[in-house]
Formats: C-alpha cells, structure tokens, sequence
C-alpha cells in the first residue's frame, strides 16, 4: 500500500518544463512544439490556436455552439465603424498601416528598429491618433478592443509571424518577455509557465488549463465574463491577480515584452481573433 | 491468571472509555464550537483560505481540481504528522518548483489555521 503510493506521488512530481535563457528563439519554438505534440498527440498542430478547445471534445462543442451566433458580431461592427471613420483632419486610420490596414494584424508585435521598441497592435493604434491629434483610448477595453478586434479579423486565416531580428535590443525584449513567462509570482507563487506548460490539460477546479501556443491568436476576444471584448493585456491583468500579483500596466514595458514572446511562440499558426471565451 | 485477567479487563474498560470519547466527540463539540479537524475543513475547502479543492480531490468535495494528487491515506503517507503540516506550510522546501502554494511561508493561512489543516487532512 505505502509503495503504491509514493508510487503515485512520484509520478504526480512533474518533470518542469524549462527554456534556457541562452537558447535562441527558434530553439525556444522547436521546444515547445515538441512538448505540446508529445502531451497531447491527437491535437493537430493548427488546432492549437483552438486553445482548450483544442483539447476537450464537450467544451468545444459548447464553444461552436456559441460561435453560430458570436457574441462579438456587435464589436466587429462597431470596429469596422471606427476604423472608417474619418478623423477631425479628415484622415483615417488606414493612412498609419500598411495595406490601409487590413490584413496586416498577424505581424503584430513587431520590432521598430527606429525607436528600438516593440509595438503591439494597440499601441499602433494609439500612435496613429496622436498622429492624428485625436485622444489616447483606454488599454483594456472598449474602442481599442473593438478596433483591434475589426482589424484582426481582416486577417483570419494569416499565419502568425512575429519576427524577432537579429538585433541585441530585439533580442532583449523577448528574454524579458520569456523571463516573466518563467517567474514564479504573487503570493500563490505560481509562472505562467506552471499553469500553462507544466499542467496545461490538467484541471484547476473546473477550469481546464490551456497551453502556450496559440494563447494569442484569438486576441482580443469577447469574454462571457466580462459581458464585453478585452484586449490580451486585460487577460494578462486577470491571470496575475488570481495568483494575487499586482498587475503590471497594460502596454507597459512588461506586458509589451511577454506579448512579444507569448505571440511569437504562436507562429505558424493562423490568427482567429476575435475568440469568444468564458 | 489472575494477572492476565485484569490486564484484560483494563483493556476493554480503557476500550470503552475510548469508543465513549469518541462517540462523544461530536456532541461535545457541537456543544462547544467546531473542532480543530471541522474548522480545518472549513478553512480546507474555502476559496478564499485554503482552497484545497483547486488542486486536489478531498473527500465530498466537488468539482476538485486534478494538478495535485488526492488527499487520501495521509496516515499512511505521512507517519509523523510534523512532516504533513511542513509539506502544507511550505510545499517550496521538498520541491523548488512546486504549483502548491507555500501557505505558511506567504502567509496565505495564519499558523492556527495550517494546524486546523493539517488535523483535517490528517483524518483522510
Ligand atoms: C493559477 C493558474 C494560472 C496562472 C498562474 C496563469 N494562468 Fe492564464 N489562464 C488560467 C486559466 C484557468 C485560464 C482559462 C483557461 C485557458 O484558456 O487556459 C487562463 C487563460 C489564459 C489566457 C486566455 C487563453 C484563451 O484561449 O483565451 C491567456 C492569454 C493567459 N491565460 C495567459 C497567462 C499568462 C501570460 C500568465 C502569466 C502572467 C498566466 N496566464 C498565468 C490559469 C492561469
Ligand atoms: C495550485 C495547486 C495546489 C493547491 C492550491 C494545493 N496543492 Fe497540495 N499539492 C499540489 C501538487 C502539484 C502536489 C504534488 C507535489 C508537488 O508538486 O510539489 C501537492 C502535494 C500535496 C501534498 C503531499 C501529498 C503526498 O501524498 O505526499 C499534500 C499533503 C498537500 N498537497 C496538501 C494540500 C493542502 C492541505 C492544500 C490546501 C491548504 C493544498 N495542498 C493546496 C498542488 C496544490
């Protein structure tokens, strides 16, 4: 009896996940493609950007469910609205992108190797009202969600590419990135890493944990929860005050670098945002 | 003979008195407040306190979480019980790396509270 126990415990001892801070990016992917692949054989790699339902037959069941009727059809419109709408300079968002704007989201966050920072999508569209001289819009929610939900969606179906160059300070904002993924925080004392490497697929109460990979893709999504869409920095927001961490501010240096990391382990899978999700 | 006899007699009577005490037990302690081992379910099971239940399987409890192994046979598994409330006070010490949340070393639970805990846990 003793023995089949510690038999158990040992093997509820996880061997943890680690990525070295010297290991390139690329090594980084391989990695974590590798783990995924072994944990959970009978999800094909381009469903990863399913999240959970990717894993779970009934949640994703619900989940298309819902997706006949999205909750998020309100904010696409809204979006699109926004988006075209000319600025007091009769100008419109359009003249800021590439492509006017359309289709371009899976390059975000990208590395300005002018200014030697990364810009998400939100901080893009900022940029280009202050360009403009129009008022900065909230972080989390509400036009800026909209918008960014509306331009993502022009770009279903494009495959993830963040690119990290090779250029030192690039490379520095993905370590910092990788680095809070990895740190173990607040008062619960748990990383990113732990919930979503070490036990993705693995329950915390009801809640199922999902991976990694294909944790961007479909950002900004419309939460049930939240009765509303919220950008990926909101989420962030969430995961770290449940482990009782003060949240650090949305499109500040710290998220800005975990975006750019977290997004970038999603290459080479499609972008389908905006996602509904509890 | 005469010896063995008695010895048996104190032994049933030292039996008894201890099935009495037990059976008692729950009276008197809903004479006189919750016991240790009720307290520490209550502090076991609370979201807000130990939440337990977010990782592990206990008892009755629903919905558990399945990141921890089920609470069960700690007996068993922990013959000195010090180890046991060391294990909930901080689960950083056995395992650098461990999701469990160090309760005493963060300061999640007070100290009296790792011990209703640990006298609940003890008792499954
Ligand atoms: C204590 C566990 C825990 C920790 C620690 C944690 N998360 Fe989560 N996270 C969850 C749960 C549960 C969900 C909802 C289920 C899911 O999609 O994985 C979630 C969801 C998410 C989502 C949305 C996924 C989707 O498909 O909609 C993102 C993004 C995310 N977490 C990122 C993070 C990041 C980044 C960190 C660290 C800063 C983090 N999480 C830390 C538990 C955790
Ligand atoms: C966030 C997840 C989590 C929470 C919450 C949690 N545990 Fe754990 N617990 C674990 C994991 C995982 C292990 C396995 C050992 C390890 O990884 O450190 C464990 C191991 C244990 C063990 C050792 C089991 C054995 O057989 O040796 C005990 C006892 C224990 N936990 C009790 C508790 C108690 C009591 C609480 C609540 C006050 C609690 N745990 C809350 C995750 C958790």
């Amino acid at each position: 009896m003793k023995e089949l126990l510690t038999a158990t415990l040992v093997l509820g001892l996880l061997s943890v996940f680690t990525m070295p801070a010297q290991a390139s990016p690329e090594e980084d992917l391989a990695k974590l493609r590798a783990f995924y692949k072994n944990r959970f054989p009978n999800t094909q790699f381009s469903d990863f950007k399913n999240g959970v339902y990717s894993i779970d037959a009934d949640l994703r069941s619900q989940w298309e469910d819902i997706e006949e009727f999205p909750p998020y059809e309100l904010n696409l419109e809204k979006g699109k609205t926004l988006f075209e709408t000319p600025f007091a300079n009769g100008k419109t968002y359009a003249s800021c992108f590439p492509d006017d704007g359309i289709g371009i989201a899976q390059l975000y966050p990208f590395f300005d190797s002018n200014s030697g920072k990364v810009i998400t999508l939100e901080a893009a569209i900022n940029q280009c009202r202050a360009a403009n001289s129009e008022k900065a819009l909230k972080w989390k929610s509400g036009p800026i969600a909209d918008l960014s939900g509306y331009m993502h969606y022009t770009s279903r179906g494009k495959t993830i590419n963040v690119i990290i160059p090779d250029d030192p300070r690039a490379q520095k904002i993905y370590e910092q990135g990788k680095a809070i993924f990895f740190a173990k925080r607040g008062q619960m004392n748990a990383s990113c890493a732990d919930c979503h490497i070490n036990y993705a697929g693995n329950k915390v109460r009801a809640n199922l944990l999902g991976m990694a990979i294909g944790q961007t893709t479909h950002w900004p999504s419309y939460r049930s929860k939240w009765g509303g869409m919220g950008t990926l920095h909101r989420r962030y927001t969430g995961c770290n005050k449940q482990v009782r961490f003060k949240p650090y501010k949305a499109q500040g240096p710290e998220y800005t670098a975990l975006e750019y990391f977290h997004t970038y382990i999603s290459n080479g899978l499609e972008g389908n945002a905006p996602g509904n999700r509890m | 003979m005469r010896h063995t006899a008695r010895n048996i007699t104190t032994t049933v009577l030292s039996l008894a008195t201890l099935l009495g005490a037990l059976l008692l037990t729950p009276f008197q302690a809903s004479a006189a407040g919750a016991t240790a081992v009720e307290k520490g379910k209550a502090v076991a099971v609370n979201r807000k306190k130990g939440n337990c239940l977010a990782c592990h399987a206990m008892e009755d409890g629903t919905l558990p979480g399945n990141i921890g192994p089920p609470l069960v046979a700690m007996k068993a598994r922990y013959p000195d019980k010090a180890k046991l409330r060391a294990q909930i006070w901080d689960a950083t010490a056995p395992n650098p790396n461990s999701i469990m949340p160090p309760f005493g070393r963060h300061r999640l639970l007070s100290e009296e509270e790792i011990d209703q805990i640990t006298e609940y846990v003890y008792t499954l």
